[in-house]
């Protein structure tokens, strides 16, 4: 929340000493940096949920041990973070709106739209971070790195405080087969009054409904990608006698 | 009668892999934690693993709580796999381990153990009575809206013990449980333990321990263990009278020179020595073959130019037992 605060910040500085800032820039970067939020709790809330029960609270051994699914359990852990991001989201949109004066607004006839676009992107967030937190069993140290790594890079090529269309074109592509690309796009099509001149052709030209069967299908495949991931991982961890693992000594 | 757990040539090797990703003269650090395990514990028993540091003990109970996946050879606990089944041993276990302090610390005592006993799917209200009886028990009453943080070492454990018997499960691991305890709560625990099986038939619990006494007192039978071998597997009444023809002597002498020299008496099996630092003397355990070695350790004392401050003959205890196995003692 603080990040988003510094960035408007310093692209009003930038504005300011490169002329004018177009107010449409402006809501492009602060919808995408408010819901980005959403992203880096995933990915890094996950990774310290497991750190935490790990080397902190020493209960991850109890929970393994249990019943529950860990993958089900991991997942409940997740949203309770999508719920602590979500207060930010509203904060930082608010402050942006009420305080900032920037033209973010809510168009009302896409509601329904909206809140399947939220609900999806949340899912696929949730999905990719339980992965994330997944490896975080075999990678006790790095692991923090890691996820803020995956967090970066998914800043900077899903069109967060940019247009992809600044990338090179290998990165434009990349950005376009990451699912988050279209859920910040999407997200914009409701949030945003206008769209900044300099925003991405190629996505632009996505009808809404194509948006949502792109966001779906992603789920898909990423819940299933995901699911993967972390019960090789998981079995990996429990070969190798990871899952209780300490390195706090 | 059925059996709860069952490990067949149970093996457990840690590390010694990865040669590519090892410096090059780094030594290979490859440890056979359990070295072709085979036990049986039938329902209803109080059965108890004895072994020094780094014997194995921890591992087998990982395993068994599907923690650790074994190496080779198999394990079932319920009659389902470890490696193959979990989930179903999952719903019939659950584990303690003392000396640690795992819990939520902004959590209170309650809080914290009814976490728990959600994952296991208990009716919170059957859960909320459950968890104040157990409290009472184990007297924690009066800590029950404490802190988790605020907790000693002793009232950590007991909430953990809580946490593992709430759940009411048909076999529990117990590494160590009185890890760490002053006497009182040590007797609590045990006394606990005790009632808990002889009130349900049906339960098994399996226990490590460190002490000599508490695997005596409370343990139906106990397997000794050692560098991830089982030396022996029986009733600690049938273990004693293993060790019945044998000799056990004590003796403390003046502090010797060479303790070690003993080895070559024959008819000594086996024996440990303790340096008391405190009062500069030796104490030394032996088991003999017979009372025929005596008069050689006698005089390898006095050669020494020590003396023979006490000597005693003392019935086999558990720990004879273990000394007689393991060639060493337990602390
Ligand atoms: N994760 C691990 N990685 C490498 N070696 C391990 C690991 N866990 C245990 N070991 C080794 O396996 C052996 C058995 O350890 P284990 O913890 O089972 O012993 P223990 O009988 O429980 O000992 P203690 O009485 O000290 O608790 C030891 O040599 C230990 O160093
Ligand atoms: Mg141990």
């Amino acid at each position: 929340m603080a990040g988003t605060l510094i960035l408007v910040f310093i692209y009003y500085v930038a504005a300011a000493a490169g002329g004018a800032a177009p107010p449409e820039m402006l809501a492009y970067i602060f919808v995408g940096s408010a819901f980005y939020m959403f992203v880096f709790q995933a990915f890094f809330g996950m990774f310290e949920v497991i750190q935490g029960d790990r080397e902190w609270f020493q209960t991850i051994r109890y929970i393994y041990i249990s019943p529950i699914s860990y993958y089900a359990y991991i997942i409940g852990r997740g949203f309770t973070q999508m719920v602590v991001a979500g207060i930010g989201v509203l904060v930082v949109l608010a402050i942006g709106r009420g305080l900032l004066g920037i033209p973010i607004g809510f168009n009302l006839a896409l509601l329904p739209f909206f809140l399947a676009v939220l609900v999806l992107g949340l899912f696929i967030t949730i999905a990719i971070g339980v992965a994330i937190g997944g490896i975080t069993f075999l990678t006790a140290r790095h692991g923090g790195g890691m996820s803020e790594g995956i967090a970066g890079v998914f800043y900077v090529f899903t069109g967060v405080i940019f247009p992809l269309s600044v990338l090179p074109v290998w990165g434009q592509v990349f950005g376009q087969w990451i699912p988050l690309t279209y859920w910040f796009e999407a997200l914009r099509r409701v949030l945003l009054e206008r769209s900044p001149p300099q925003a991405d052709a190629f996505l632009m030209a996505i009808p809404e409904s194509t948006l949502l069967l792109i966001l779906a299908l992603s789920l898909i495949v990423v819940s299933l990608l995901s699911l993967a991931v972390f019960r090789y991982v998981e079995h990996l961890a429990r070969k190798k006698g990871k899952i209780d693992m300490t390195t706090a000594y | 009668m059925k059996d709860a757990i069952r490990t067949k040539e149970l093996t457990r090797v840690f590390g010694g892999k990865k040669r590519r990703l090892r410096p090059r003269d780094a030594p290979e650090k490859r440890v056979i934690a359990l070295d072709r395990v085979d036990t049986q514990v039938a329902e209803g028993e109080l059965f108890g693993l004895l072994g020094p540091n780094g014997a194995g003990k921890t591992t087998l109970i990982k395993i068994l709580a599907t923690l650790l996946l074994p190496t080779s050879g198999s394990a079932t606990v319920a009659g389902y796999d470890v490696a193959k089944d979990p989930y179903p041993i999952r719903q019939r276990i659950n584990m303690v381990s003392g000396g640690e302090t795992s819990g939520y610390g902004l959590l209170t005592t309650r809080e914290n153990i009814w976490m728990f006993s959600q994952f296991y799917g208990i009716p919170s209200k059957v859960a909320k009575a459950e968890i104040d009886r157990l409290l009472k028990e184990f007297e924690l009453w009066e800590r029950r809206d404490a802190k988790v943080r605020t907790l000693s070492t002793g009232e950590r454990q007991k909430m953990n013990m809580v946490r593992g018997f709430v759940t009411d499960p048909d076999i529990i691991f117990l590494d160590e449980p009185t890890l760490g305890l002053d006497v009182s709560a040590a007797r609590a625990i045990r006394q606990f333990i005790r009632g808990w099986i002889q009130e349900n038939h049906a339960k098994t619990v399996l226990l490590t321990t460190h002490y000599m006494m508490e695997a005596d007192e409370l343990c139906d039978r106990i397997a000794i263990i050692d560098n991830g071998r089982i030396l022996a597997c029986d009733t600690p009444e049938r273990l004693k009278g293993m060790v019945k023809r044998e000799v056990t002597v004590k003796l403390e002498t003046d502090r010797l020179k060479d303790p070690k020299a003993f080895d070559v008496i024959e008819g000594v099996q086996n024996y440990v020595v303790k340096e008391e630092a405190q009062t500069n003397r030796t104490s030394l355990t032996f088991i003999l073959e017979d009372d025929a070695p005596i008069g050689d350790i006698m005089s390898e004392v006095l050669n020494q130019g020590s003396k023979v401050q006490s000597m005693e003959k003392i019935d086999p205890t558990l720990e004879e037992v273990f000394i007689s196995l393991v060639g060493k003692g337990l602390d």
